[in-house]
């Protein structure tokens, strides 16, 4: 498999400096992106549209925390399994239950100021796993302990997903 | 006098001339075509020194075809033949289209894309903006002297991957070569960017004839980023005249009107909508073929009263946008204006309202998204030299997927992602022994099928019998620069095949563009053959100077004999550019597109190597 960090000529990690990886991205996009190719011939059109989709790809994956982690835990052999591995802590799956409910009534009452609150709490569990994963895989390579944390990050992220979906709703 | 140049060794500067580029504003009510000279963009105006082109297209009998103005000022006595706002049907179905009962044509129900019956015949939308860009085309070739290397044609941000093939077509169909299809809203803001340094978050509030948009950017020295983008393709200025049109015949309490009684209410409804942008009352008069006579008196406030719900209604997609971007309103530095209908002062005050700021209005709202597509096509062109041009990062606005079981989508590229994207999907059998799988492309935001737009449908065949779930069927789709998917699939136990570009299901298949375009030659002077072979020498002649200055780049990356292979099949090439056989030039241009695909690859690669350079390479 392709190593995206690799592309950018990062150090592959979970904590990531943005910076880099968006010059990085920009210097790469300057040189093949298909406006540089507009009148060239179709081969060389071809292989500008092929490198531009892979960078745009490799960007997207290292810019979300989720899919980034899944990517570094596959590149060190560890597969995250979200869909059969599906065995929460108790008090985690409590927790989401009751953040559920909260959105359940805020959608209801078309009410956006619980959704501003739900989504800013949200915010700060998200910050707080992300640092726990970064100490997991960067600090204590602990993979398959990482592996649990990014599960919980999922989670947070489909509930932001439903978040979106509400809001819409009450708009 | 200035100073000659003389370039860096090996770095020869371009070795060719200025090519003529235009960018072309293809819009509900008006339409305008710019292009850069001498460095800065200018919209050409006609003849009589008029920029904007009302697009509308009267069709007459002999064959005849009037566009613009002359046909603007026939449309109440022939309101059947004269066709306005037709970008509201590019691409659509006739359900699609909002309406369709206040518009005096007679439709035509075909599969995909609603057509019109008109005394030259049934036309499909395609064919009437082509008319359109035709004028634009022949303007631009007479004001600039000689013919066009290319031409970006824009689009709205909203509009769906049926709208954006549509538009495609109707470039190709006038004879265009469509250097890119590109959105609206980041036009305004390459216009607007360039001509005042912007840097930071910029949104874009676009609200034309016919669509409303809403993109949001990030400007950085050298590259405009959407991050971004929102919209309702179905409402504009257009959908303000209607509302005051409604407003008139409950006022007037008017019996149901003829199509001539219709037009002509709808065109007084638009001029006294303008005159309310700078009086506080607008006057209705007109005497219906009854006899009767209306004349109605309406002030500011009556007019927002009635409009409000039309306002409001852009209110949800800014505030998509911004939860997209994941930003908030003070977040944004400023909001460019774009689109006639944004000099109503409900529009002005709504938009300051939400962002907290004065929108900014320093460029003519008509003129700007051709500006900025003028701009765009002098960098496609290759006129700028690298270091003066941008990077332009667009994304897709809805997003594309498949049918699953159920009725319900899988999402494949979501909305925003950054083009061009590609993403493949694995799909299995339902049952034992299924040889064959359908596939559903929709596009859209909603977990049901049925409230998504159906793009296509296809099917993989030949899957060799398996146990149900055993199958492993891989689709993959692709979404080019211009924001138009192909999606192809394979069943990767077995190796078979299948791929569409999504396209033939609502749109034209290639044949149906060549019969137009037969059609079309059967009016003109030119003839089938030599547009055909005019095209052919063109397209030859830049794959020439495009390998010319590749080779001259980067030849060491060629061993002699590779090099060789090359330069035989650009011998080949030049020696069929003279002659009169269209087939054989297209012949030998493949060759030479085959004979460079390795090159074309490594070039690439070291491109990337070079950008890179200087950076220590990470590893596990």
């Amino acid at each position: 498999m392709h190593n995206h960090f690799e592309l950018f000529g990062l150090t592959p990690a979970f904590s990531l400096e943005k910076d880099l990886l968006e010059k990085a991205y920009r210097d790469i996009q300057s040189k093949v992106h298909p406006d540089r190719f507009a009148h060239a011939g179709d081969a060389e059109r071809r292989a500008s549209l092929q490198w531009t989709t892979r960078v745009n790809e490799a960007f997207q994956i290292l810019k979300n925390p989720v899919a980034r982690a899944k990517h570094l835990l596959e590149l060190h052999g560890v597969d995250v399994a979200f869909e059969t591995n599906t065995a929460m802590p108790p008090e985690f799956l409590m927790q989401q239950m009751e953040l559920r409910e909260a959105l359940e009534e805020a959608t209801e009452k078309k009410n956006s100021q619980s959704l501003d609150r739900l989504r800013s709490d949200l915010r700060r569990e998200e910050a707080v796993l992300e640092k726990q994963i970064a100490d997991a895989i960067d600090g204590r390579k602990d993979y398959q302990g990482a592996a649990g944390l990014v599960r919980k990050l999922m989670f947070l992220d489909r509930l932001d997903e439903e978040i979106d979906l509400a809001y819409e709703a009450t708009d | 006098m200035a100073l000659l140049q003389i370039s860096e060794p090996g770095q020869s500067p371009a070795p060719h001339e200025q090519r003529l580029a235009v960018g072309i504003d293809l819009g509900t009510t008006n339409s305008l075509v710019a292009t850069v000279r001498n460095g800065s963009a200018t919209v050409l105006p006609d003849a009589l020194g008029r920029p904007l082109l009302p697009s509308i297209v009267r069709y007459l009998p002999g064959g005849k075809v009037e566009v613009g103005y002359p046909a603007q000022a026939r449309q109440a006595d022939d309101p059947k033949n004269t066709i306005v706002s037709v970008k509201r049907f590019m691409g659509r179905g006739l359900r699609d289209v909002a309406h369709v009962e206040a518009a005096p044509y007679d439709f035509v129900d075909a599969p995909g894309m609603v057509q019109i019956r008109t005394l030259a015949g049934v036309k499909s939308p395609v064919e009437i903006s082509a008319e359109i860009l035709k004028v634009l085309r022949e303007r631009a070739e007479l004001s600039l002297g000689g013919n066009l290397s290319g031409a970006v044609i824009t689009v709205p941000a909203y509009f769906d991957d049926a709208q954006r093939q549509a538009t495609k077509d109707a470039g190709k169909l006038a004879g265009l070569n469509v250097l890119r299809l590109l959105n609206e809203p980041t036009a305004a803001a390459i216009a607007y960017g360039l001509d005042n340094a912007a840097e930071g978050i910029y949104a874009v509030y676009d609200l034309g004839g016919g669509t409303f948009d809403l993109s949001i950017l990030k400007l950085s020295k050298g590259v405009f980023e959407v991050v971004a983008t929102s919209g309702d393709s179905m409402l504009g200025g257009d959908d303000f005249d209607q509302r005051l049109f409604c407003w008139v015949v409950e006022e007037a309490k008017l019996p149901p009107l003829g199509p001539r009684d219709m037009r002509l209410l709808q065109v007084k409804s638009r001029e006294a909508k303008e005159a309310l942008t700078f009086h506080s009352e607008s006057s209705i008069n007109a005497r219906l073929s009854s006899g009767e006579f209306v004349d109605l008196a309406i002030d500011t406030e009556t007019f927002c009263r009635i409009t409000q719900t039309l306002v409001h209604k852009t209110l949800g997609p800014m505030r998509k946008a911004l939860r997209d971007a994941g930003l908030t309103p003070d977040e944004v530095k400023g909001v460019v204006m774009v689109g006639g209908a944004t000099r109503m002062p409900q529009i002005q005050r709504a938009v300051a309202e939400f962002f907290r700021r004065d929108p900014l209005n320093n460029l003519d709202p008509d003129k700007v998204v051709a500006v900025g597509a003028a701009m765009q096509a002098d960098v496609l062109a290759g006129n700028k030299p690298q270091g003066e041009d941008w990077l332009l990062l667009d994304v897709i606005p809805l997003s594309l997927g498949i049918e699953t079981m159920g009725g319900l989508t899988e999402k494949i590229i979501p909305r925003n992602s950054t083009i061009p994207a590609a993403r493949a999907q694995e799909f299995t059998t339902f049952k034992d022994g299924q040889t064959g799988m359908s596939f559903h492309v929709v596009q859209g935001e909603r977990e049901l099928v049925s409230d998504c737009r159906s793009l296509a449908r296809f099917e993989l065949k030949g899957i060799p019998p398996m146990v149900a779930g055993a199958a492993r069927v891989r689709v993959t789709f692709q979404v080019d620069a211009d924001g138009l998917l192909s999606v192809g699939s394979k069943e990767t136990t077995s190796g078979v095949e299948a791929s569409v570009t999504v396209k033939p299901s609502y749109g034209l298949a290639d044949a149906d563009i060549e019969r137009m375009l037969r059609d079309s030659f059967q009016h003109a002077k030119e003839d089938v053959h030599t547009r055909a072979l005019a095209e052919q020498r063109v397209e030859g002649q830049r794959l020439l100077e495009a390998t010319r200055s590749a080779l001259q780049a980067d030849k060491n990356l060629l061993s002699a004999d590779e090099a060789a292979a090359i330069e035989k099949a650009m011998a080949g090439l030049e020696s069929l550019l003279s002659a009169k056989d269209h087939r054989a030039i297209k012949r030998a241009a493949d060759a030479l597109n085959h004979a460079t695909e390795d090159f074309a690859a490594r070039r690439m690669d070291e491109g990337v190597r070079r950008a890179l350079a200087g950076r220590k390479i990470g590893s596990l």
